[in-house]
């Protein structure tokens, strides 16, 4: 196929990708404008019980309360476009300064689960996947059952209070060691860094971990079971080239969208992990708003997450137009 | 295979049958089987085989408080699991708790199911424009994971309830909270079944027999798409167990007045510290063993249902 | 001749829950070098798993329970799995029936081909790319150079087969088994395929095994011919021997039921060796019974009237109109089918036919044109109470056994609904008494009605599906393909059956096929289709002794010649 030709059928996908995209997001940021009109009265969030009717007239008149609701939905969105999502209700801080305070050390916490959970995870997989009879993989298989079964915040309490109660090697909750680079604060860098997002890493990616092997090992094995890989081996191929060379790259194809499916899950999960370990994080400051009624937090999270999860997905679909060229539709 | 098939009972038709044949034959499924369904009746009676009733106050006496399993030091044979902080037995607290879990999770199953399956089926049988919102509002759901969006939907539906009224329904709201996330899998499954069904011939025959749509969905489409909505339903059901009580332990779920699992572990957590391990750690074994079994069987059902793997 | 491959006493067994399968009970073939051996055989004969066997390649739980299979003198049953990887590829090639899941659709074709020569020939990789060239060179296939960057499905079916074919022949084999390489393509492409084996086993001499169910590929391709019944060998031998004086009782009728396309004949011969074959049409009085009642008074001569009948099915949407691509599988047709006639519809795969039949019976709308069905309009918009009713009178038995009976309903249920729905009976006791007669017409044994449809065999469940058409009381029956998925024993059977319905109930029949030598026996008159449009109308001898069309000398210029073994 000429690269050109190839180069215009991926500007075309990637534009009918980028519009779903935005449709996307359109959705969650009109829910996240609606989350302000349903979800209590924000005028009583800001002032309190006691403040008199004309207090309340003048802030309901500062805020634009009283404007049509399409202006207010249009302000809004002009507003989040430039990454102002106004004042939290309860800390009156500004909310994109707080969330991107706390993003480095949420970012963090997923980078290294997802680390853990991708590599293990398709190795695991893969194994078990080749290996189906063996008993190293019948074992595997098992644990990894009861792996789905645990729920994220068993395991970090688990975890606790084996490493931090019982055998006090690891700090119990928190991030320590925490140092600036270019305005970026990171824990990766120091021993105490490592020692205090060891446990959170672990809690968060033992749940994808497993999710992915299952998915690896079951896509391993359908493929295993495909007409080609039986050709494969009538034409007298090597056992190395068949499982690396033709099932493993097909079993690819679905493993990027669980990857990418996965570290989605990441970064939600990261809400309860933060919580067990109180990891300063934006998950941890989402529960905390979601419990006080804080709602430019959770609108402003809400968009957040979404925006994470609609780039997560363009470089899925982009990565899938790179893998199947099935996709690329070139005909003779 | 034709002959003298009239002969055999109905029940040994029914061991004959490759899926019970499968399941015992398949020792995990049969634990898993026994230690559901001994968990659902144990559950569901614990008003009858509890050692206690944990809500009724005069059961309660805080003297007995915090004391360890009994097998241990200073445990005592009155309470086999040891009481929590406020003197309630452990073994009647996780029973009653469990009851609430898995109610709680049933119910919601079955709304993500009745929802997504209908909306998945009409979804998939008439197509086009109606199928393109459907799957659409499906696939911006699944976008972002379950659980932050039963957070969010739980959250809203808090917050929208008047204050007194939060706890007495903070059930009803986990349930369509749990639900709500679900059914987008159910839709995805029901459609695709849906898709294959209605392109089979026997659809194409009913058509020209004259069938109005309503009876073709419901007659031949519904009952051929159930297989698979079962897998997901079971598998959903230990999800959605695990989603009440990671709920519940983030303190936007059950209440500690009638404490599911998940809200008997948060409470517990609290304890840990001071070493009272067993106020966390019989519920959340409860807790595991509950999600592990369902999940053994919807292990063994998915085999047992793909004809490939046969 | 010295034998390239001997198999003596082979036999395979699957173990299963309900006891040993015996697939291959002492089977004896051998092949040379520069012959083509037909293995030939009814599903579940055992002949694709003899195959199997040879590459050591079986099924599980299958295992070889005795016998030795002998390649050139070596003896290669008992190897280790790494041995038999070495013969596998170098020494026996192997081609399988499905071209399209043949290749590993991510990997280009000269990947796969250079693979696969570096690890049969242990050449290095440039040698390996003019070797590729070189391989798709001598299968057909154009341009072989820059194909070779191609991806599989930028490959039509049967270019596809012959780069599986190059794949098969690209660790030199000596031996080549091929299972069923031609039956997942169209007749046209069939016989290229078949010559392309031919001539590359002379060429090369080579052996070649080719395991089919179709004694038309065996006259074509074959010099001596096994048939396998039930997992054992009953004849083999020379192939005009075999085809012109078949000893054994099943070849000889095995034979006789492949249907002729050189002459008409009453009714079809039915295998009557295989074991519990169905008995005849037996219902009485027909003209007395239910099914003959609430007959329309209709004196229309013509049944169905279709006219500029046009529909198109998108294949590919895009923003742009220039950029959509839409099939016209249907495309202007114009035809006229006689009250009581039989009518042929007979084309390849993708011509359309099936399309026309579904639009006629009223399962998709046409873009443009009309239907009339006894004269009524069934386009219009008004009068929809008295379109089902005429459309009622119209009903179809299809293609697949397999999906046309709802697995969740049991026989009764299936061929009861229609009466049921349309109340077409006074009570409970006659719809039950109804269901078990067209039970019995159709053969079946009256204790059927209580089974669920994954108990019966194809052949029987297209029974069933008969059953479940006459209970609408059809006046038109439409036939799509309704015995291309049976073995050649069944299906004169079925073809039987409809006939004698034809005659008993005097119906209208319109009648799809690809299969021409089935059509010749089927209908009065044919129309031949290809690529939506219709080429040529003609009375069904005429067609066939004097075709007019180029299209339709094409087609049957492509049909096996069985009158060269017959005597």
């Amino acid at each position: 196929m000429a690269p050109l030709l190839l180069a215009g059928l991926m500007f075309y996908f990637i534009i009918n990708r980028l519009a779903q995209a935005l449709l996307v997001m359109a959705v969650v940021s009109a829910i996240s404008f609606s989350l302000f009109n349903f979800v209590g009265d924000p005028v009583n969030n800001m002032v309190g019980q006691d403040a008199t009717r004309e207090q309340r007239v003048e802030i309901r008149q500062q805020l634009g309360l009283d404007d049509p609701i399409l202006v207010q939905y249009q302000r809004f969105m002009l507003n989040v476009a430039q990454g102002d999502f106004g004042l939290s209700y309860r800390i009156k801080q500004p909310v994109s300064q707080l969330i991107l305070e706390k993003l480095p050390a949420t970012l963090e916490l997923v980078f290294a689960s997802a680390v853990i959970a991708v590599f293990l995870g398709i190795v695991l997989g893969v194994f078990t996947g080749i290996r189906r009879y063996s008993w190293v993989s019948k074992t595997i298989m098992s644990v990894s059952l009861i792996g789905v079964s645990l729920p994220t915040f068993i395991i970090g309490i688990g975890l606790i209070y084996l490493f931090a109660v019982y055998l006090r090697w690891l700090p119990s909750s928190g991030r320590a060691g925490v140092i600036e680079i270019g305005g970026w604060k990171t824990s990766l860098l120091t021993i105490d860094g490592w020692r205090s997002i060891i446990l959170p890493a672990i809690t968060l990616s033992l749940f994808q971990l497993t999710m992915i092997l299952r998915l690896v090992r079951a896509e391993m094995l359908e493929v295993m079971r495909s007409d080609y890989i039986k050709f494969a081996k009538a034409r007298g191929l090597a056992n190395r080239a068949i499982h690396f060379g033709h099932a493993l790259r097909n079993t690819l194809v679905p493993v990027i969208t669980i990857i990418g499916l996965n570290i989605g899950g990441l970064i939600a999960y990261s809400v309860i992990t933060e919580t067990v370990f109180q990891w300063p994080g934006t998950g941890l400051m989402f529960i905390q708003a979601v419990d006080f009624v804080d709602v430019p937090i959770m609108a402003a999270y809400l968009i957040f997450v979404a925006l994470l999860f609609v780039v997560i997905n363009l470089i899925v679909d982009i990565l899938y137009f790179v893998v199947d060229p099935r996709i690329r539709r070139g005909g003779s | 295979m034709v002959k003298s098939n009239q002969t055999r009972s109905r029940w040994q038709r029914f061991l004959d049958n490759d899926i019970v044949y499968s399941f015992f034959t398949t020792p995990g499924a049969i634990i898993a089987a026994s230690i559901t369904l001994i968990a659902i009746t144990a559950t569901f009676a614990a008003p009858l085989i509890a050692p206690y009733n944990p809500f009724d106050p005069a059961q309660i006496s805080l003297w007995d408080g915090k004391l360890p399993p009994a097998w241990t030091d200073g445990g005592s044979s009155a309470y086999l699991l040891g009481t929590d902080n406020q003197g309630r037995d452990m073994l009647s607290t996780i029973l009653y708790g469990g009851r609430i879990s898995i109610l709680v999770g049933i119910a919601a199953v079955f709304l993500g199911m009745l929802l997504g399956v209908t909306l998945g089926v009409i979804s998939g049988y008439f197509g086009g424009l109606t199928d393109t919102i459907i799957m659409r509002i499906a696939d911006v759901q699944l976008t972002i994971p379950g659980i932050l969006v039963a957070i969010l939907i739980n959250g809203i539906g808090r917050a929208a309830l008047p204050l007194e009224l939060r706890e007495e329904f903070a059930i009803y709201v986990v349930i369509v909270a749990i639900g709500l996330t679900d059914w987008p899998q159910f839709a995805r499954v029901a459609r695709g079944a849906t898709l294959v069904e209605a392109e089979k011939e026997y659809v194409q025959a009913a058509k020209l027999i004259g069938l109005p749509k309503f009876t073709i969905i419901l007659r031949h489409i519904l009952p051929n798409t159930l297989r698979p909505v079962l897998v997901i339903a079971t598998i959903g059901l230990a999800l959605a167990i695990i989603a009440e009580a990671t709920l519940s332990f983030l303190g936007q779920g059950i209440p500690p007045t009638t404490p599911s699992l998940g809200t008997l572990i948060r409470v517990g957590n609290e304890f840990l510290f001071s070493g009272l391990w067993w106020i966390t750690f019989f519920p959340a074994i409860a807790l595991i063993i509950l999600v592990f079994s369902v999940n053994l069987l919807g292990d063994w059902m998915r085999d047992a249902l793909n004809p490939k793997l046969r | 001749m010295n034998n390239l491959l001997e198999i003596n006493n082979l036999s395979v067994d699957f173990p299963s829950r309900r006891g040993q399968v015996t697939a291959v009970n002492k089977v004896s073939i051998s092949v040379a070098k520069g012959e083509v051996l037909g293995l030939v055989g009814e599903s579940g004969a055992g002949k694709s798993t003899v195959g199997n066997s040879v590459i050591n390649l079986l099924e599980p739980p299958g295992y070889i329970s005795g016998g030795e299979i002998i390649f050139d003198g070596t003896r290669i049953d008992q190897m280790s799995n790494e041995e038999m990887r070495k013969i596998r590829g170098a020494k026996i090639g192997t081609i399988f029936q499905d071209p399209q899941t043949s290749l590993n659709p991510l990997m280009t074709i000269g990947k796969q081909l250079s693979e696969t020569l570096v690890e049969t020939l242990k050449i290095s990789g440039s040698s390996a790319r003019q070797k590729s060239v070189e391989l798709l060179d001598s299968v057909g296939i154009p341009n072989p150079v820059q194909r070779l960057n191609a991806y599989p499905h930028q490959f039509s079916g049967g270019m596809r087969q012959r780069v599986v074919i190059a794949l098969a022949l690209a660790g030199d084999p000596d031996l080549v088994i091929a299972d069923e390489p031609t039956t997942a393509l169209d007749v046209s492409i069939q016989k290229q395929i078949l010559d392309l084996i031919k001539s590359l086993c002379k060429q090369r001499n080579l052996g070649v095994i080719i395991v089919t169910h179709d004694i038309g590929v065996i006259a074509e391709i074959a010099d001596r011919v096994a048939v396998m019944y039930n997992g054992q060998l009953v004849e083999e031998g020379k192939v005009k021997q075999v085809l012109q004086k078949p000893k054994h009782e099943y070849t000889k009728s095995l034979i006789s039921a492949v249907p002729s396309g050189d002459q008409k004949l009453d009714r079809f011969t039915v295998v009557d060796y295989i074991d519990g074959s169905e008995e005849k049409v037996t219902l009485t009085n027909v003209s007395e019974h239910w099914l003959s009642q609430n007959k329309s008074s209709q004196t229309h001569n013509t049944a169905i009237t279709v006219k500029n009948l046009s529909i198109e099915f998108s294949i590919k949407q895009a923003l742009l109109r220039k950029n959509r691509l839409v099939l016209k599988a249907v495309d202007d047709v114009s035809i006229d089918i006689q009250t009581g006639e039989s009518f042929g519809l007979v084309g390849e795969s993708g011509s359309g036919k099936s399309t026309l039949a579904r639009l006629i019976a009223g399962l998709y709308t046409p873009k443009s044109g009309d239907i009339n069905i006894f004269g009524h309009d069934v386009l219009q918009r008004s009068q929809k109470a008295k379109t089902s009713l005429i459309r009622r009178k119209m009903q179809m038995i299809f293609q697949d056994p397999y999906s046309s009976l709802n697995s969740r309903m049991t026989v009764e249920d299936i061929v009861s609904e229609p009466i049921r729905f349309h109340r077409s009976t006074a009570n409970s006791n006659e719809t039950s008494k109804v269901v078990k007669d067209l039970i019995a017409f159709v053969g079946m044994p009256i204790s059927s009605i209580k089974k669920y449809p994954h108990e019966f065999s194809g052949g029987q469940r297209q029974r069933i599906s008969i059953a479940r058409a006459l209970a609408s009381r059809p006046e038109i029956l439409i036939c799509d393909e309704p015995t291309s998925a049976l073995d050649v024993s069944v299906q004169a059977n079925i073809l039987n059956l409809l006939k004698d319905l034809q005659e008993e109930l005097s119906l209208t029949m319109l009648f799809i096929s690809h299969d021409l030598p089935v059509i010749r026996q089927m209908c009065d008159r044919v129309a031949v289709m290809q690529n939506g449009k219709i080429c040529e109308i003609a009375e069904t001898d005429k067609l066939f002794d004097h075709p007019e069309h180029e299209y339709s000398k094409h087609l049957l210029g492509l049909m096996p010649r069985m009158d060269l073994f017959r005597l």
